[in-house]
């Protein structure tokens, strides 16, 4: 017995309609993104503070460079934040404004985090996906040798980089840029192992594709969703990399600065009662790294296959 | 389990020597000598003092009489710029402090973390579960260089329980601030490992076979679960170990404690490159012990290893 006509003629339809709207993997992620609220919200934090950092420097009435030496030594009562002297957050021990200069630490602390993650993600991912595709001996050299790094500790390799080199914010960005990328070469290798015995992968190899474009044309697109995953959750560490290296004096340096840096610096003065120098690059700080966690986790739990 | 060993070893060696040979061409490759100042001095002077130092030498020579005393002494040469002391003196006066608060500091992460970590996944979607996550996120924000300000103004400025810094010998007020500073966001991170490696280990077959021959849930935990949950937290230690030493620098300059950290970082302001590199190649080797340990214990625990 033929079902009902016009009920099978709205499956068809309803088939039709999922058929042009075919969803990508990607679109299945987005939409789990978007299920979770804290990651939605921490999306929209970032964005803020982002934009914050690129042109909160137009909103600013003084230079962030201008010291104001009639409210030296009084800024306990005179360095208040106010709207009316146009010094928001106030005034940092010099008489420098405190707003322009957070604006300014904001961008240098992302830039930070970003310029690492990115090295890791060219790096690492390139490094994990040749060793983990080649195997054999290559295989066994190269990770020994992110074995052997990883095992120095580097945070007090890059200082006596940055006192005999010079302190300068291309050696911290090269210091961040040698570390930051072991950790996603060894993700990228597991992954690649998993990957490379996929069919897709076989009928490459048959076809005679050279083994580098493999790595890049069929590889690395499938590495992508659990890098991305990683590159956010390095961000923070990153972030929190710098500000630990400027908080000792050895970063980001005068008449620049970097929220490691203004934490430092309104850590020094909190017990003259000068509170709004600590928290403000505080504020942002906590802000923009829990808002990169969350988004982490989000992005994981949307883009990693194992917990659907 | 002993050519396990042999061959861990094996790679560690070569590990410490790539770093000691790191820091020696680093600080080789040091535009300007340690002896440059404002005031240039006389060079049959400087001539004497580079002497005494040894850095006339040709490169090989300084090199190889480097690592030999280092390796062979335990002697990592004179300071460059306190006269009467060797870089060994500086590291006995503050490796004991670093030690001392960063043994505890490690204690009471790894105890403190993993009971919290195993009470969130018994109790899981209870307020302490929550609690416990609560606590593991939060901490994980707030590393130790903010940590340490907050502490220090309400204990010590609000309300005046503990003192502001300094190390009294180790007495217990002294180590409160630094061992809380430097613990709690690794604490967090075990906390947060433990509960979920719990969790899944109490989900698999032999944990519902034991509960359902009727041990008592302390038991099921203590005898089955927690060995195996173990093995995420063990390869954490590594990492944390490292993080900690570093966090040292941190502690030593907020709550002048006097460990080693301190040491490191006037060095670098006053670009001691010895003490620098002794400080140095000392954590390096501690990491990487360290590292061998916890391999060899992980091996210990887990019998799918092959040795």
């Amino acid at each position: 017995m033929l079902p009902n006509p016009a009920k099978l003629e709205g499956v068809i339809d309803a088939m039709a309609v999922a058929e042009v709207k075919g969803r990508s993997l990607w679109a299945d992620a987005r939409t789990r993104f978007m299920r979770n609220k804290a990651a939605v919200v921490s999306l929209v934090l970032l964005a803020l503070v982002a934009a914050f950092a690129l042109f909160g420097g137009f909103f600013a009435a003084w230079e962030r460079d201008f010291v104001d030496f009639s409210l030296t030594g009084r800024n306990a009562h005179m360095g208040v934040p106010s709207i009316e002297t146009g010094h928001f957050f106030g005034t940092d021990n010099n008489g420098r404004d405190l707003y322009a200069r957070v604006v300014q630490g904001t961008g240098i602390s992302l830039m930070v985090g970003i310029v690492g993650a990115l090295v890791a993600v060219v790096v690492g991912t390139l490094y994990g996906a040749t060793a983990g595709y080649f195997g054999g001996r290559l295989d066994g050299v190269m990770m020994r040798v992110v074995d052997v790094l990883m095992s120095i500790p580097f945070m007090f390799v890059l200082i006596l980089m940055l006192v005999i080199f010079g302190r300068s914010i291309l050696m911290l960005f090269l210091g961040i840029g040698l570390i930051s990328w072991l950790d996603m070469a060894r993700i990228a290798r597991g992954q690649t192992l998993s990957i490379k015995n996929k069919e897709f992968v076989e009928v490459a190899v048959a076809t005679g594709v050279h083994p580098i474009k493999i790595i890049l044309r069929h590889i690395v697109p499938n590495l992508l969703g659990i890098v991305i995953v990683y590159a956010t959750l390095l961000v923070p560490n990153m972030i929190i990399f710098e500000s630990f290296i400027s908080f000792l004096g050895l970063g980001v340096q005068e008449p620049n600065t970097s929220l490691g840096a203004l934490i430092n610096e309104g850590a020094g003065t909190m017990q003259y009662g000068t509170l709004w120098q600590i928290a403000f690059p505080l504020f942002f700080f906590v802000v923009t790294i829990f808002a990169f966690f969350f988004v982490g986790d989000g992005l994981r739990d949307a883009l990693d296959p194992k917990d659907r | 389990m002993f050519s396990f060993v042999a061959r861990r070893l094996a790679v560690a060696v070569p590990t410490l020597l790539i770093l000691v040979i790191i820091s020696f061409i680093l600080m080789y490759a040091a535009p300007g000598g340690p002896f440059n100042s404002e005031r240039p001095l006389p060079p049959e002077v400087l001539a004497n003092i580079e002497a005494k130092y040894g850095l006339d030498q040709p490169f090989w020579k300084r090199i190889v009489d480097y690592i030999w005393g280092v390796v062979a002494h335990f002697d990592f040469g004179p300071s460059f710029k306190f006269k009467d002391r060797s870089v060994n003196d500086i590291i006995a006066q503050g490796f004991p402090v670093t030690l001392t608060y960063g043994a505890i500091s490690f204690l009471v992460a790894i105890v403190v973390g993993i009971s919290l970590g195993t009470a969130a996944a018994i109790r899981q979607n209870t307020w302490l579960d929550y609690l416990a996550v609560g606590i593991s996120i939060g901490a994980q924000v707030l590393p130790n260089f903010v940590m340490a300000p907050i502490l220090l103004l309400t204990f010590t400025l609000w309300l005046g329980w503990l003192p502001g810094g300094g190390w009294n010998g180790g007495e217990w007020p002294y180590l409160v601030m630094p061992v809380i500073a430097l613990s709690t966001s690794y604490m967090a991170s075990i906390a947060r490992i433990t509960r979920s490696s719990m969790l899944e280990v109490l989900n698999i077959n032999f944990i519902r076979t034991a509960k359902a021959k009727g041990l008592p849930m302390r038991r099921v935990i203590w005898k089955h679960a927690m060995k195996p949950a173990m093995l995420p937290v063990l390869s954490y230690l590594g990492p944390a170990f490292v993080g900690m030493i570093t966090g040292s620098v941190v502690i030593d300059s907020f709550f002048s404690t006097g460990g080693i950290g301190t040491f490191f970082v006037n060095s670098a302001f006053t670009r001691d490159y010895s003490v620098m590199m002794g400080i140095t190649i000392l954590v390096g080797a501690l990491t990487i012990i360290f590292n061998l340990l916890v391999d060899v214990l992980y091996a210990w625990i887990d019998p799918k290893i092959r040795y």
